[in-house]
């Protein structure tokens, strides 16, 4: 680890990371609190928490142990609502593939949407980043929030109860990933491929397991892509 | 409940391997251009795709349209166009949903 520790941009990571903590404790705990209501233990919960760190595909899981789907279904299920990690493990290859296996490993595991949006947009922002420094900034950002993740979701399953909807912190998880992407918006190809994604996210909302997301989101990809040649045709002509 | 343990166990196994697919995989070998030039676009496209219908039909409302939150929403995202400042998009929308509940919820 040593030699791939950045303590500048490891705690710019951190700093970038702490907002995450509104989006991460009260969905965590509300997990907590789903699960002990479906009947599992506090270690399988936490077990459930630790080796998946996937709210939304957890969620889809219980919901569907609760309906009595077939297991298949219910693993199917719930790992096609994480299709997405797949998407951004490509994306992150091009910056952090070049870390060593080990180092590959761990960045994988902490893999989530919070670490990803960050490191996505600060590798862009800064393309002279040092591995070392992509590194430890990715493990920054991670900081605030696994760590509360486990503890929010063990928080839950310990008292079963969760935080008042009157606080209306639902719209934390919107609000901080729509904070993000106002800054990501850089050039006509980032706006066509965010607006392009929006709308489609909404026509296809009605499809099963999540996959309206994977259509919006694979045609924004296209979208952006086609933009930027089209762009730099013009630009060369 | 032994359905669980391999409901647990299977998805860890699966989400770490998508996790792991591309950065285990492919690691420091060069990608061809243009599937570089489309994964540019992958945080662009995906997390608003992620967010849209939670804004629009929020969980607590039952999916109904909630002004409050379409709101908050644009405010989030007008800050963090015009400012570039996360932090500062986050207090103006969190500020913004809390004063439209108030008034209008």
């Amino acid at each position: 680890m040593t030699s791939y520790f950045d303590r500048s941009y490891y705690l710019k990571g951190i700093r970038d990371g702490l907002p995450f903590i509104f989006v991460v404790a009260p969905f965590g705990l509300l997990f907590g609190v789903v699960a002990t209501e479906a009947g599992l233990s506090i270690f399988e919960t936490m077990s459930f928490t630790v080796l998946v760190i996937a709210g939304a595909a957890q969620f889809t899981a219980l919901q569907l142990m609760a309906e009595n789907a077939p297991t298949v279904i219910v693993i199917i299920s719930a790992l096609a609502v994480n299709l997405r990690m797949a998407m951004y493990s490509a994306s992150l290859t091009p910056h952090i593939g070049g870390l060593p296996f080990w180092h590959r490993v761990i960045a994988a595991y902490f893999l989530v949407d919070q670490n990803y949006a960050l490191s996505s947009v600060k590798y862009e922002q800064e393309p002279d980043m040092t591995l070392p420094q992509k590194f430890s900034y990715m493990m920054g950002a991670i900081t605030p929030v696994a760590p509360n993740w486990y503890l929010a979701t063990f928080v839950g399953a310990l008292i079963g109860k969760t935080i008042p909807p009157g606080l209306a912190l639902d719209f934390a998880v919107p609000i901080c990933f729509l904070a993000m992407i106002g800054p990501m918006l850089r050039t006509g190809a980032h706006v066509a491929a965010a607006l392009v994604a929006v709308t489609l996210s909404l026509v296809f909302a009605f499809l099963p397991y999540n996959l309206g997301l994977m259509v919006a989101g694979i045609a924004g990809m296209i979208t952006g892509a086609q933009v930027e040649l089209w762009t730099e045709r013009r630009r060369a002509s | 409940m032994k359905e669980i343990w391999i409901v647990i166990i299977a998805m860890g196994i699966g989400t770490f391997g998508l996790r792991f697919l591309f950065l285990g995989l492919v690691g420091d070998r060069e990608m061809p251009p243009w599937v570089l030039r489309h994964l540019r676009y992958t945080a662009v496209a995906i997390l608003p795709a992620l967010v849209t219908p939670l804004v629009v039909w929020p969980q607590a409302t039952n999916g109904a349209i909630d002004p409050p939150r379409l709101m908050a929403a644009l405010v989030t995202l007008a800050l963090g166009l015009r400012y570039g400042n996360v932090l500062l998009a986050i207090g103006g929308g969190a500020v913004t949903l809390y004063g439209a509940l108030y008034l209008l919820g």
